[in-house]
């Protein structure tokens, strides 16, 4: 793999030019509505320069200063499973025959080459993730995987976490290691750019890089230590699966159902959550139809419906569902806890609900 | 000789008439939807039958007067399947904040001739008056509710609902959260979806008008919306609005007027708005 090469900040449009050049569509923070989001790049300009976060359980909030950065801030609401896993798409289209018979026609969607920019190391965790929940099972996900091979990753490791962020105590950032094409560490004067696949080794070729100071690797790599540090969240252990499954009856999880809303936002910013309803929409005249699958989650009705009966009818079990799985059953189907640390179901919850201080109370000590 | 071809009917009570633009709305799918049915009721639209025997009876309206009360006994005779479209048909609508007043009270400050008006006390859903087969919730429905349906029934089988909440809806859109982002007390987490989102789609906060979700926790998002500033008459107003009438938001509406009781305002209580300055 090619050395890391030093890029000055007045040539980052060269980059986006490059991944334009190779044929991708590039995705990147900006700000929309008072959050950084993934949206289509028209310039480097769009990038959100000198805005920082400020996230606490149920409450974010951008604000602006001079700080010639783009990337001094926490992950937003997004991370990359929407690109991948969409919110809602068509899976087939089915129409009656006029010999009686029903076709079906599989919609599989065109995926446009794309450039991701921006994305951190707790994303790409996720993203191995969801590769092993959508590719690597007996039946691998078509929709999934058209759009996962055209991605093209841009890393930038993470040196702003917010209050909500604890991927230091899973071990998934805030460097990103591996999973990215090319990896960008931002200081104020330029990026130290990594590439991490021959792709990203291919464009990182055509980059104007100047040769790297080791100054600036050491103060690259300074700024991602002290972001592990400063993080103010933790698990209390990465398996918890033991300590949840036997604590099932605890009084927490009455106590977090007075609390929780039930209302499925942190299942859907979980970048790992993979849940969904699939629904049938026939035409009025009841001669074709589209099935449809769309986000769902344990904290819905439907999730645990099963011919007129619903097992999980209340908060205390949906919730309780959610962290066994997340936290537990999780490492018996992928290996893992399903937990990459990366603190949205905490900002973005309404009720401003602590995953980490839920399974910390529940868990207790015993989470060996 | 072709089957004949069920017989539809829109009744309109104490409403708006919003609801039935869900039909009027439909553009082409109305011309394929007046093939596939024959609507012989729909005041609105043309068809007189009030008294005509259906097999799909489309209710609009809450029952406010003594002549609804009586009406709606009719329709419920004279129809195989009764679906309720709408606030007013499945809640009480709006004009149920009365049952919570003093309505003629009201009525005699505000007209000239009170005893014109032949009102009752309360306004209430159609299902407290017969039995109800189906209700499609939403402040209006709209025109993919009522036409899935109408074709479910035609297919023969119990139409399925939409059961999540606003909020679930809205992270499908992928809107950012007007209430965690802007501190705006919206009422996504206990009320069904219907709508696509659309209040925070656009950046403001849910008002409820789909009634609310299955599990709501009126407690915990009234105790929220308390959190970000709101005064306790303001919480139980975010609930006593469009879908008053519905029990779990009448009785979160009950316990947080019952607050402002026990909490007096003043100036220094209500915190200053935290507004992101991007
Ligand atoms: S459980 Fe919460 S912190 Fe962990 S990956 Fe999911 S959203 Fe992030
Ligand atoms: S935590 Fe809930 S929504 Fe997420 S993957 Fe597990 S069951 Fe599905
Ligand atoms: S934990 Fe928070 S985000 Fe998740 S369902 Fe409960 S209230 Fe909603
Ligand atoms: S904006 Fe409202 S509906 Fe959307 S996620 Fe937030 S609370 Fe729920």
């Amino acid at each position: 793999m090619a050395a890391p090469g030093f890029l000055p900040r007045p040539y980052l449009q060269h980059l986006l030019a490059a991944l334009t050049a190779a044929g991708y569509l590039c995705l990147g923070p900006k700000v929309r509505d008072g959050a950084i989001v993934y949206e289509e790049l028209g310039s480097a300009d769009d990038l959100p320069r000198g805005v920082h976060d400020h996230q606490q359980p149920g409450a974010y909030r951008l604000h602006r200063d001079e700080s010639p950065r783009c990337f001094s801030w926490a992950n937003g609401p997004q991370a990359l499973k929407p690109l991948l896993f969409a919110p809602r798409e068509i899976l087939w289209t089915s129409a009656a025959g006029s010999d009686g018979g029903i076709t079906f026609h599989p919609e599989i969607p065109e995926a446009l080459p794309t450039a991701v920019i921006g994305v951190r190391a707790c994303d790409l965790a996720a993203l191995r993730l969801q590769d092993q929940h959508f590719l690597e099972g007996p039946s691998p996900d078509p929709h999934y995987g058209v759009r996962r091979r055209n991605l093209f990753l841009v890393a930038v490791h993470c040196t702003h976490p917010a209050a909500t962020c604890f991927c230091a105590s899973t071990g998934d950032g805030p460097r990103a290691e591996s999973g990215f094409d090319l990896a960008l560490a931002e200081l104020d004067e330029g990026f130290v750019v990594t590439a991490g696949s021959p792709k990203g080794e291919a464009l990182l070729g055509q980059l104007p890089l100047e040769a790297l100071d080791p100054v600036q690797q050491a103060t690259a790599d300074g700024e991602i230590v002290a972001a592990a540090q400063a993080q103010q969240r933790a698990l209390p252990s990465r398996n918890l699966r033991d300590g949840l499954f036997a604590n099932l009856h605890h009084p927490r999880w009455d106590d977090v159902a007075q609390r929780c809303l039930s209302c499925t936002n942190c299942t859907s910013v979980c970048p790992t959550c993979f849940c969904h309803a699939e629904m049938e929409e026939p035409a009025l005249d009841g001669l074709s139809s589209t099935h449809y699958r769309q986000w769902d989650s344990c904290f819905t009705e439907g999730h645990s419906a099963i011919h007129g009966i619903v097992i999980r009818a209340d908060t205390r079990l949906r919730y309780r569902q959610w962290l066994t799985h997340k936290l537990g059953s999780w490492h018996d189907q992928y290996g893992r806890s399903g937990c990459v640390g990366c603190g949205r179901c905490i900002a973005w919850c309404p009720a401003g609900i602590d995953i980490t201080a839920e399974a910390t109370a529940v868990c207790g000590g015993d989470h060996a | 000789m072709a089957a004949a071809k069920p017989r539809l009917a829109v009744h309109k009570f104490s409403s708006c008439d919003g609801c039935q633009l869900a039909f009027l709305n439909l553009g082409e799918d109305l011309l394929r939807l007046a093939e596939l049915v024959e609507i012989v009721h729909f005041a609105e639209a043309g068809p007189v039958a009030p008294e005509a025997a259906v097999d799909i009876a489309f209710v609009e309206g809450s029952i406010s007067t003594p002549e609804d009360e009586e009406r709606i006994q009719a329709v419920r005779r004279n129809s195989r399947h009764l679906i309720s479209i709408g606030a007013c048909a499945t809640a009480g609508g709006l004009q149920a904040l009365r049952n919570l007043a003093d309505g003629p009270g009201w009525s005699a400050e505000i007209y000239a001739q009170p005893e014109t008006i032949h009102s009752l006390a309360t306004s209430t859903p159609i299902a407290a008056h017969v039995p109800v087969d189906l209700e499609l919730w939403g402040c209006p429905v709209n025109g993919r509710q009522v036409l899935g349906a109408v074709r479910a029934l035609l297919f023969g089988v119990v139409p399925a609902l939409e059961k999540d909440k606003v909020c679930l809806e809205c992270k499908r859109h992928q809107a950012v959260c007007v209430l965690v982002a802007k501190g705006l007390p919206c009422m996504g987490p206990v009320t069904l979806t219907g709508c696509g989102a659309l209040c925070p789609r656009f950046g403001r906060d849910c008002y409820a008008c789909y009634g609310p979700a299955e599990n709501p926790n009126a407690t915990a998002l009234g105790r929220r919306l308390e959190g970000l500033g709101l005064v306790p008459e303001a919480v139980a107003r975010r609930f006593l609005f469009i879908n008053n009438g519905a029990p779990a938001f009448a009785e979160a509406g009950r316990h947080w007027r019952e607050q402002r009781i026990l909490t007096p305002i003043c100036a220094e209580d209500v915190p200053t708005e935290d507004r992101p300055d991007i």
